[in-house]
């Protein structure tokens, strides 16, 4: 049909104009020296003014990756990444924690206030004495901490969240501010040699955000993160790590973006949750790295390990995320249920675009009695994209009367994108139910022509329907950031009809 | 006006409609009949414009603007409204959402002022009320676990919404029980007005107990072979296509 004809063809259209993310900022910036050793890994923990236990950790992480092999079993394919043609320590220069406006470069700020970033809470960004207690017209306050390149470069609302107790800042201040709480966790959830990818993060994170709830706190307000990769031939490796206390409660949302670049740069990121007792964290993504031109030029390859330990009974994780960037994004965000009665969640929608691969999904492990899951995945392929689910959930015999319900759901636009499904189910405990419901849909021409006889534009009808499919998935954002991906999700399909 | 004239079209190069020529004034509601595999269907979509149908001569006009040069969101912003044979379902697009995206996209076209969710909810629970439709109809998903007359129903909502100048039903009361016929008719009835005009395509004479057309044209293998007052339906209804055809 016609209609159909030109979706496929305004797919293939979509090139770089498509990513309205895709600007450099002209800053100074420090580099290590290109390539990857053990100096390379003494140099950033040296810069960091790290403990020596961390750098004995890092080295260690460092030795074991050198040990492993990158894994090949994803449904993505890509050319062989060059691990020595890479910076991996890159910060803005004269970066000592900025204490007013004026010590942030100019250039910086400018480049959050085009991300959108409601930098309102720019002089609270920056640390200005008072700025933290106003929060902007009418809007619920969003505590923000942004990272660009390799490091954090300001965390706003600290002053306020630290009445309650709360710690959100960047990895490396918690590092020099909060050592014991920091060594306690860190990889206690993803160890070093959890993975090829994990393991180079261990070996050269340079910063994330932290975040400490103490006992019985709901955090006030939304924490978020930032995240930009800038300068060139740069990988980003941040480390996060939130540790929800008994009876806690936090939102955490983050967000990336990259400029274009012709060559691919790799973003390894590891999370880490930490929940004890009747802690609840519900942590969202919005992940908009740059995925390449039409014909896969470029883009980043988003290598990412996320895992929330659920060690306290009654405590409960959810994962949204909304991924629409990267060239290759291979996340796999994973629940570890060991508290009795907790819960984990995984809500995701992935849209892959002319070239962009993704292989995502999760891992639910059920290990304590009535343990919960709830799995929904919506997959969106148009142009030649490639999208898997790929998932595990896997039942402890000790896990009696654990559930799991599963659902993925596969949209197709064009006739030359691929939807896959991988669903892994390992049950070792008669008393577990689990439940998988899968289906593969296209956008079909009768529900474009009929959004178009009631007035819908080829666009908005897509638009809407796109909209509609992931609908379940939205509706677990807060409410700005759903705003956001929804357009989100307009744009990343833009073009994609007549 | 509605003003056809000599339209021929066809679908992968099969001519289904041979030159069709009508007209339908302003205010007046038209009923078009025919045994199936006539051109029914085909005439509302080509009216409409959906793909895969080929135009291959003739003229649409409607107030005088071209009709077939426009997209469908265009002609549907110049006041045509198609009630579909098949509604279609659209997963996860509540039914709100969907009534108020489409009226807000006519009222901009049209550069009016678009309505907010409350202004909207206000008009289409009026609605709702006289169509006797439950309101929960809004919350749902588009068309989505809705029964064959709810479906109907909810294509006559969203006529009465977008209020246009040109509706054309298509087969609107088959699979209708005659409760349901009623309020589609209500549906219809309420909508006259002389800046109104219909088209009701249907297989039988049952509907137009209800809505009376003041003129009936029977369309047979592509054409318009017949035209009549509303005794020509009751003729049909007795005797059957094939005696028209001879």
């Amino acid at each position: 049909m016609a209609a159909v004809t030109e979706t496929i063809e305004a797919v293939q259209s979509v090139a770089e104009g498509g990513y309205k993310w895709g600007f450099e900022t002209d800053i100074e910036m420090e580099f290590a020296p290109k390539g990857l050793n053990e100096d390379i890994v003494r140099f950033i923990s040296a810069k960091k003014n790290e403990p020596a236990w961390l750098l004995e950790w890092r080295l260690k992480a460092f030795a074991l990756w050198q040990t492993m092999e990158e894994p090949d079993w994803a449904a993505v394919d890509y050319p062989k990444i060059d691990y020595q043609d890479a910076y991996y320590y890159a910060a803005p220069k004269n970066k000592q924690g900025p204490k007013s406006l004026d010590e942030v470069d100019p250039e910086l700020l400018r480049t959050y206030e085009k991300l959108g970033i409601p930098l309102r809470e720019q002089a609270i960004l920056a640390g200005v004495e008072g700025a933290g207690d106003s929060p902007a017209e009418g809007r619920m306050p969003i505590a923000i901490d942004a990272v660009f390149d390799s490091v954090s470069v300001a965390t706003s609302y600290k002053e306020r969240l630290a009445k309650d107790g709360i710690i959100f800042c960047a990895i490396s201040e918690a590092v020099q501010e909060h050592p014991e709480l920091v060594r306690k966790y860190l990889g206690s959830v993803v160890p070093q040699a959890d993975n090829y990818f994990a393991a180079l993060n261990s070996a050269v994170f340079t910063d994330g955000s932290f975040v400490y709830i103490p006992k019985g706190v709901k955090c006030p307000m939304e924490l978020s993160t930032y995240f930009r990769i800038n300068a060139k031939s740069t990988g980003q490796f941040e480390r996060t790590l939130i540790i929800a206390d008994e009876g806690s409660k936090v939102s955490y949302l983050e967000g990336c973006t990259a400029p274009m670049r012709d060559e691919n740069q790799l973003h390894a990121a590891v999370v880490e949750l930490v929940l004890l007792d009747d802690a609840t964290i519900k942590y969202s993504t919005v992940q908009n790295w740059y995925p390449g031109d039409a014909e896969g030029r470029g883009g980043i390859y988003n290598f990412v390990t996320k895992r929330a330990a659920c060690r306290g009974a009654r405590s409960k994780v959810s994962w949204t995320q909304v991924e629409t960037g990267s060239a290759i994004t291979w996340k796999y965000p994973s629940c570890i249920l060991q508290g009795d009665d907790s819960v984990g969640e995984f809500y995701s929608v992935a849209i892959t675009n002319n070239r962009q691969q993704a292989d995502t999904g999760t891992k639910m492990f059920h290990i304590g009695a009535r343990t919960k899951s709830t799995i929904v995945s919506k997959g969106i392929s148009a142009g030649r994209g490639q999208n898997t689910y790929r998932g595990l959930v896997k039942i402890s015999p000790k896990a009696v009367g654990a559930r799991n319900f599963t659902q993925c759901d596969s949209l197709l636009i064009g006739d030359e994108c691929g939807a896959h499904t991988v669903p892994y189910i390992e049950n070792r405990c008669m008393s577990a139910k689990v439940e998988h419901e899968a289906t593969t849909s296209r956008i079909a021409e009768d529900q474009l022509f009929y959004c178009r006889q009631r007035g819908l534009t080829q666009e908005e009808a897509v638009g809407l329907i796109v909209n509609g499919f992931c609908r379940e998935v939205l509706k677990e954002l807060p409410m700005e950031f759903a705003v956001e991906a929804q357009k989100l999700l307009a744009i990343s399909l833009e073009g994609s009809v007549g | 006006m509605l003003r056809i004239e000599g339209l021929t079209a066809e679908i992968d190069g099969k001519p289904i409609l041979k030159g069709i020529d009508l007209e339908v004034p302003s205010g007046e509601l038209h009923a078009i009949m025919g045994p199936n595999g006539s051109g029914k269907s085909t005439l509302s979509y080509v009216l409409s414009g959906r793909d895969g149908y080929e135009i291959t001569g003739g003229s649409v006009t409607f107030n005088g603007i071209d009709l077939l040069a426009m997209e469908p969101e265009e002609r549907a912003a110049a006041g045509v409204f198609l009630a579909f044979q098949y509604p279609v379902e659209l997963p996860g697009v509540g039914n709100a959402n969907f009534l108020r995206t489409a009226l807000n996209a006519q009222r901009r076209h049209r550069g009016e002022r678009e309505l907010d969710a409350m202004q909207f909810l206000k008009l289409a629970r009026a609605r709702m009320k006289e169509l006797s439709m439950p309101e929960d109809m809004l919350k749902r998903g588009v068309n989505v676990g809705f029964s064959g007359g709810e479906k109907k129903r909810n294509e006559v909502l969203q006529m009465a919404l977008l209020s246009p100048q040109l509706a054309i039903l298509d087969e609107t009361d088959s699979g209708l029980d005659i409760d349901a016929l009623k309020i589609v008719a209500e549906g219809v009835n309420a909508l006259r007005s002389p800046a109104f005009s219909a088209l009701i395509i249907t297989h039988y004479q049952r509907l137009l107990d209800y809505i009376v057309p003041d003129r009936v044209h029977v369309l047979m293998a592509g054409r318009i072979v017949k035209s009549g007052g509303p005794e020509l339906a009751l003729e049909l209804e007795a005797s059957g296509y094939a005696s028209v055809a001879a």
